[in-house]
């Protein structure tokens, strides 16, 4: 079966070929630190300004520089912005690497190399363009300091050449993406424009990839989720921000910074709110639980390795019933290796998080737009719920560029949930802190500085009785874990519901979450298209789980439940929870090496557990 | 009319009673220093007239962290996780920078598992104050040594300290805290004005009060028994206190006192016992900290004032009223701003 619907037949030059038009994928082979983020970002920009949806991966290492990076770029006419797994066009600017990018090319694919590396010399089955880099920036950059920046800068304008990009848009991206800096934009310009000369003057096109201008995204913005993540929080009426730096959380505290010294300065001159760089994520979180304490919409961002200093305060937060909102962009395992890739890593330790029973609740968002409403809902919920609560994010989807429509302006009040003023506390003759008065498991709190003698609660961990004073007895004890049980019922009635994407009574439903969403929608037409499987398709957004996700499974026969980690961590979640008889149903599709997430392997295992 | 004379109970300037800053019965143990020290909290607080809504307390985890329960029942009280006090203190604070902290921690809650925590906070010289009520083992687990122990010290099961002790108020000092005292809970009236003073302080204000142990560390061997603090205790002077809202003139000699002027107008004053000790020079009160370990002198007073540095709060520019409390439209900018965001990504 072929991997792309237009599969380039061999690399006969002479041959004719047909073109393949707004349906490939880019590869800048890089090394770390080399300055080829602007230019990848200028190319990203041009295509999409040009109205062909597009999308941009970047695959970096634990490194400040000089260890090779990847970026993928892929333009889809059908709007498939999840990864794809074959490269069509390689622009390879490591020498590092070169060798091994160029052997693991499917033939008939397209390399840009640097000339001297004479990488042609490597396979007859594949289209080469050798590019004279040094020669064409010399010329354009007199100061040889700057020479590999701007290097960069000439495979942009030899890729638009060869690509039919307009150059009046990769003018105006670059313009953009150096903004203020207007020297740096007119010797880039320069470079841009002379690898634009040269591909004229000395390349002759001979491979079938075509940017053609489309009108799929008028209208629509570039962002990566972190940074939807960030104004989404501003927007919620965040005010305490506490972080200690991990990647790959820290650009969204360092994106809400930027965005908060601009929008939440309040008319004295003076902020609305607090950002600490704290000393390390138990007091990251320390800080979240006492200014959730006291009042404020606080919230942290980390990574697996910070999750894990957390969970000695989750527990507490839970027990104690405090809001907080704590966002995990997720990433594989330990430091040292991989911790700037992505996974869906924490599923199972997030939900669980702490010592004694504890259940969090997480969102899940799959898009930046689902950042940006998620961190409202996260809030509303945190502080209706009086409880931590997570936002599973991904490196995929936080620091990757992705298409979306602009965000939509909160129209909903924030909901500060159950907080009894002095009057209330005068009208009501005091309260009981941790007593079942409506019936949902949620007590009434009070703020620390309500001015009424009986407004005072005391907050410790699990000894305490309704009145919030210190208890060991048993019955005590149960009773509270029994009501925190029936709270955790109350979130299931609160969280996001799951997206029904198809649910038109396939034998196969499929379930997935997060990034792997956009591989999902083009797994689902590949088994249709290339296999004849229909497949019915369900994306969580919450965990509890709730009532859709249940009928979801109990009504079809084989449920794939996609996770980006090794043991199918959703899936363990997911058989805790569903009808005994349903649990044989289930099956795990599971990527984890570090990559995101791609509709052909998803296809393929999906495929080969259905026999097929 | 016979005119009945019910006596009215003395009230502070608020008009509350003492027993309005009283909490609930103790449970450590007869005798327990932590339980003077609250004593000395219930006094402090109500002869200054903060009224206990107005107060938060903080503690970690141990005996003496367990303490907040016992004074002070009208305020808001938080018992954290074990030596993580600081960072749930430092939030409750920005979150209401209105509110009076009072954290209470042990020396095995600050010195050892809290001791990351604590540098920070005293580094950031967040206005609060910490106390640790010291007394050189690990209560509330049965009587380990603690990073406090002096080096000799000897547990009840003869085992000796080989480790030397960490000085919490060499470090307050070094690392930014404005205001650091030592005292005893046995020395009534010097603890009970530092803490009035400590009040009056807007600012890291770290107190470590040696607080023995009656059960686990109270015997002949131990440096944080009753009798070892009382006779090796080396006060560098007498403390007077004058609050802001009491209109007195301070007379004092120059040559043997010291008057401080606190944030809120009140008056410290240090009658020199020492008569070359200058309690605003780092320097000096480090080094006569280390002098005091070599010379097995337990050295109390108020170490270290600095009125002047900034404290957190005002560091962090935050507007004037409490964030817990600002409402919505001062938390969510308007359309025109989020359209502005979305007009910059396209
Ligand atoms: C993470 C963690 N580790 C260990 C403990 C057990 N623990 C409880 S109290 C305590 C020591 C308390 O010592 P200190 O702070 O000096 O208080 P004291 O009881 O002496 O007043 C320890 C180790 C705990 N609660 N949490
Ligand atoms: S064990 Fe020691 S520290 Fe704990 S209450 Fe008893 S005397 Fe106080
Ligand atoms: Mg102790």
């Amino acid at each position: 079966m072929a991997t792309t619907e237009l599969a380039v037949h061999g690399a006969d030059q002479g041959a004719v070929r047909e073109p393949v038009v707004n349906n490939f994928s880019i590869q800048v082979a890089t090394v770390n630190g080399s300055g080829s983020q602007s230019a990848n970002t200028v190319l990203l920009r041009t295509i999409f300004q040009m109205g062909v949806p597009v999308s941009g991966k970047n695959m970096f290492p634990s490194n400040i520089a000089g260890l090779p990076t990847w970026y993928t770029i892929r333009a889809s006419k059908k709007g498939y912005i999840a990864r794809k797994k074959e490269i069509d066009f390689l622009v390879a600017m490591n020498p590092e690497t070169a060798r091994e990018d160029v052997l693991s090319l499917g033939p008939g694919a397209v390399a840009l190399y640097d000339e001297p590396l004479k990488l042609n010399e490597l396979r007859s089955d594949l289209i080469f363009y050798p590019v004279p880099y040094d020669k064409i920036t010399a010329a354009v950059c007199p100061e040889s300091k700057l020479r590999k920046l701007v290097r960069n800068m000439v495979y942009v304008g030899v890729v638009a050449r060869l690509l039919n990009l307009d150059m009046a848009e990769v003018e105006k991206a670059l313009r953009k993406q150096f903004a203020k800096k207007v020297k740096a934009a007119e010797l880039n310009w320069n470079a841009a424009k002379a690898g634009y000369d040269y591909a004229t003057s000395s390349l002759t096109k001979v491979d079938p990839f075509f940017i053609e201008r489309m009108n799929e995204t008028s209208g629509k913005i570039i962002i990566d989720g972190n940074s939807a993540a960030a104004i989404g929080s501003m927007f919620a009426g965040v005010t305490v921000v506490t972080w200690y730096p991990i990647t790959p959380s820290s650009s969204l505290v360092e994106s809400l910074i930027e965005y908060m010294k601009a929008y939440r300065i309040g008319p004295d001159g003076k902020a609305t709110f607090a950002i600490v760089q704290a000393e390390d994520e138990l007091a990251a979180v320390g800080m979240v639980l006492g200014a959730g304490w006291a009042g404020a919409r606080s919230m942290t961002a980390t990574a697996g390795p910070g999750i894990s200093l957390m969970a000695e305060f989750a527990g507490l937060g839970y027990y104690v019933e405090i809001p907080g909102v704590i966002w995990d962009i997720q990433r594989v395992g330990p430091s040292t290796g991989l911790p700037t890739r992505t996974a869906q890593g924490d599923i199972s330790f997030v939900a669980r998080l702490s010592h004694g029973d504890t259940k969090h609740v997480m969102l899940i968002p799959s898009t930046p737009a689902e950042c940006f409403t998620m961190a409202s809902d996260a809030f509303d919920l945190a502080e209706r719920l009086q409880t931590p609560v997570f936002v599973m994010s991904d490196l995929d989807l936080g620091m990757n560029n992705w298409m979306s429509e602009p965000f939509q302006y909160p129209e909903k009040p924030q909901q500060r949930g159950k907080v009894l003023s002095a009057e209330d506390v005068e009208r009501l003759g005091g309260f009981s802190r941790y007593k079942d008065v409506d019936g949902d498991a949620i007590g009434y709190r009070t703020l620390p500085g309500t001015e009424h003698p009986n407004a005072a609660w005391f907050a410790r961990g699990s000894g305490h009785n309704e009145k919030s004073q210190y208890s060991e007895r048993p019955d005590d004890y149960a009773n509270n874990m029994d009501r925190l049980a029936r709270k955790f019922e109350t979130a299931r009635s609160m969280v996001p519901r799951p997206e029904l994407v198809r649910n038109e009574g396939c034998e196969v439903g499929i379930i997935a979450y997060g990034t792997s969403h956009h591989a999902l929608v083009e797994t689902i037409d590949q088994l249709q298209t290339e296999y004849g499987v229909k497949a019915d398709y369900l994306r969580l957004r919450a965990y509890p789980f709730t009532r859709e996700s249940y009928e979801f499974i109990a009504g079809h026969k084989r449920v794939y439940v996609v996770d980006q980690n090794r043991d199918g961590q959703m899936m363990e979640l997911l058989k805790l929870d569903i009808a005994v008889a349903d649990i044989g149903k289930l099956r795990s599709v599971r990527h984890y090496n570090g990559l995101p997430i791609d509709a052909r392997s998803v296809t393929d295992e999906i495929i080969s557990q259905e026999g097929k | 009319m016979a005119a009945t004379v019910t006596p009215q109970p003395k009230t502070n300037r608020i008009g509350l009673t003492v027993l309005d800053y009283r909490g609930g019965k103790t449970t450590l143990c007869a005798g327990c220093g932590h339980n003077a020290i609250s004593e000395r909290i219930i006094d402090a607080f109500y002869e200054m007239g903060i009224p206990p809504e107005r107060v938060i307390k903080l503690s970690g985890i141990g005996c003496s962290s367990k303490s907040p329960a016992y004074f002070m029942g009208r305020s808001h009280s938080f018992n954290a996780v074990h030596g993580r006090m600081p960072s749930v203190a430092t939030g409750a604070v920005l979150a209401n920078s209105k509110i009076v902290a009072l954290g209470i921690s042990g020396d095995g809650d600050t010195a050892s598992i809290g001791i990351g925590q604590f540098v920070h906070l005293m580094r950031r010289n967040l206005p609060i104050v910490y106390i640790i009520e010291d007394n050189g083992v690990y209560g509330l687990t049965k009587g380990q040594f603690s990073a406090t122990a002096d080096l000799g010290s000897k547990l009840k099961t003869g085992v000796i300290n080989d480790l030397p002790a960490i000085d919490t108020c060499a470090l307050a000092i070094m690392l930014g805290a404005t205001f650091v005292g030592r005292s005893f809970s046995g020395d009534k009236k010097q603890l009970h004005t530092m803490l009035k003073a400590a009040l009056s302080h807007r600012g890291t204000v770290m107190l470590d009060v040696i607080s023995p142990c009656t059960t686990f560390n109270d015997h002949e061997g131990s440096t944080k028994s009753y009798k070892f603090v009382k006779d090796h205790e080396e006060p560098l002077h007498d403390l007077d206190f004058v609050p802001h809202f009491h209109d007195i003139a301070v007379e004092y000699d120059e040559g043997t006192s010291l008057n401080v002027t606190m944030h809120d107008g009140s008056s410290l004053r240090l009658r020199k016992l020492e008569h070359d000790y200058d309690p605003t020079n780092k320097v000096a009160a480090v080094k006569r900290l280390i002098e005091s370990h070599e010379a097995q002198e337990v050295l109390t007073g108020v170490l270290y004032v600095n009125t002047t540095a900034p404290n957190f709060i005002d560091m962090i520019n935050m507007t004037e009223q409490p964030l817990a409390t600002l409402p919505e439209s001062a938390t969510r900018p308007s359309r025109e701003a989020l359209e502005e965001c979305m007009e910059e990504l396209r």
